[in-house]
């Protein structure tokens, strides 16, 4: 290395040393971009991934578009669907109490129950994915607290139920 | 008591109040500094730094510290007992006495010594010591690490500070710091650091390396060493070096403040607010570089002290000795 470059790159990093402490200097006197949480609340909640939620039908929003075809449950990794319908009551035994099992079931076009459970979920977005009439799509729901994991099984034909009357 | 002693009694009391001045000095400033770092870390990086203790966060800083005074201090397995507690008691109590000779004002400075600035050099060189005993008593591979890292990066940059020590001291012939100070006027450009601009950048960025801060924290490079020589220490054990740290940080910053930017003398109004004015200052923008600038590499840290700053050191000093050779 001659002696003019070696001068030539000891100007360059001086330089630089400059420069970064401008970066910073402006950094300091900008506005900060924290949000202090129970002070305030964030407002761009378009582009957040919460837990997934069901889709309403166009004509009765609190009716999910599911037609209780399963594939989601079985595109889940996390196998955190599930998916209820009455089982189609046998043959001579029909005043037996209706029971419940995985979807798809013979005769069912509706979901009876929709559980999502959000400790498993990885928020991948197989099962909206796989959804054969956009039922499922991600939540916008950040402020999830609970003591209890079982509570983070969330019970979504309710909260669609819910998003209606409040809509 | 043999007579001597007796009439030595004067400059005793003399150092004891100067001892607890300091000590007082060095605790309040050192709050004030961490609150200082952290509010800057937080604004640098678009955050709003300690915001809930206090208002805007000013309590902090106590809270942390009651925290480190009651946690339990604890030692590894097969460290040296001796070394080990040492070492941070050794970091601490040098620096302290650094502040001795430092001129506050033209009539506050704790101890007025003709030998001032090699009292500091040599006690800012003990500290260097605490850090060693640190890591090599620790029984830790990272904290001996970070010791060897500490005497490589102390030898090498204890030359180009005592070399551009040394242009002012020559500049003012004298080795009192009070006599420094009261050589430079008020204004800018009867400042040595205006005057001798080389000296006064070598002695920062040597200053920086001295006081182990970013982007010279070699010893203890968290992301590296985990926290170098002092990675087995808990409680107030951490707590000292900490303490170490700031006031080591202020001794520098007052130390350049006298030398290099007139001490207590300023436009207008001289004393004491001039000085805590340009110290402030200099911590400032120390902790403006500690989160501006990346981590140095080793060999980066050497190769700049030894091809950059001492030759250069050694020309300024040879300049300074000209000009005062021929102006007499
Ligand atoms: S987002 Fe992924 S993990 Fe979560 S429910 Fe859908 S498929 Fe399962
Ligand atoms: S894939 Fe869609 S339609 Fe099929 S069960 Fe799941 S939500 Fe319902």
């Amino acid at each position: 290395m001659s002696v003019s470059e070696l001068f030539e790159e000891a100007y360059t990093g001086l330089k630089s040393l400059f420069v970064g402490l401008g970066i910073t200097g402006k950094a300091f006197c900008q506005p900060q971009v924290t949000v202090i949480y129970p002070k305030q609340e964030v407002d761009n909640l378009s582009t957040f991934r919460g837990h997934v939620e069901l889709v309403g039908k166009e004509d009765d929003p609190s009716v999910p578009r599911c037609v209780a075809c399963g594939a989601c449950v079985k595109a889940c990794p996390s196998d955190c669907l599930s998916i209820l319908c009455p089982v189609p009551v046998k043959e001579g035994q029909e005043d037996a109490p209706v029971a419940m099992g995985p979807a798809p079931q013979k005769g069912s076009k509706t979901p009876g129950a929709v559980f999502v459970d959000f400790a498993l979920c990885s928020l991948c977005g197989q099962c909206a994915k796989t959804c054969p009439v956009d039922s499922l799509r991600f939540s916008d729901n950040p402020y999830m607290v609970a003591l209890d994991r079982k509570e983070f099984r969330i019970d979504l034909m309710a909260r669609l139920k819910r998003q209606a009357e409040e809509a | 008591m043999s007579p001597d002693l007796l009439s030595f009694d004067h400059p005793l009391t003399r150092l004891v109040v100067g001892l607890l001045c300091v000590f007082a000095f060095v605790g309040l400033n050192g709050l004030v500094l961490v609150w200082v770092e952290r509010k800057v870390a937080g604004h640098v990086q678009l955050r709003p730094g300690p915001l809930h203790v206090g208002p805007y966060g000013l309590l902090q800083p106590i809270v942390d510290a009651v925290k480190l005074v009651g946690k339990q201090l604890a030692m590894p397995a097969g460290a040296d007992k001796y070394l080990y507690w040492a070492a941070p008691l050794l970091a601490f109590a040098p620096v302290t006495v650094c502040f001795l000779p430092l001129p506050f004002d033209p009539n506050l400075a704790p101890m007025r010594l003709n030998i001032g600035l090699v009292l500091i050099l040599a006690f800012s060189g003990l500290g260097v010591l605490s850090l060693i005993l640190a890591g090599w008593g620790s029984n830790n591979k990272w904290g001996l690490l970070g010791a060897a890292r500490a005497v490589a990066q102390s030898v090498a940059y204890e030359v180009p500070l005592l070399l551009a020590v040394m242009s002012v001291a020559i500049t003012a012939g004298s080795l009192d710091l009070y006599e420094i100070t009261s050589q430079q006027g008020g204004w800018p450009w009867q400042w040595y650091g205006v005057q001798n601009p080389l000296a006064f950048f070598i002695f920062l960025v040597c200053a920086v390396a001295e006081t182990n801060r970013a982007p010279f924290d070699l010893p203890e490079a968290e992301s590296e060493l985990t926290a170098g020589f002092h990675t087995e220490y808990s409680g107030m054990g951490f707590g000292l070096f900490f303490l170490a740290e700031y006031a080591n940080m202020i001794v520098v910053s007052g130390v350049a403040a006298a030398l290099f930017l007139g001490g207590w003398q300023g436009p207008f109004l001289s004393g004491i607010l001039w000085f805590l004015v340009k110290v402030y200052a200099i911590l400032l923008l120390m902790i403006w570089m500690r989160w501006t600038y990346p981590r140095v590499r080793f060999d980066q840290l050497l190769n700049l002290s030894w091809k950059w700053l001492t030759p250069l050191a050694i020309i300024d000093l040879a300049l300074v000795v000209i000009i005062k050779g021929i102006g007499g």
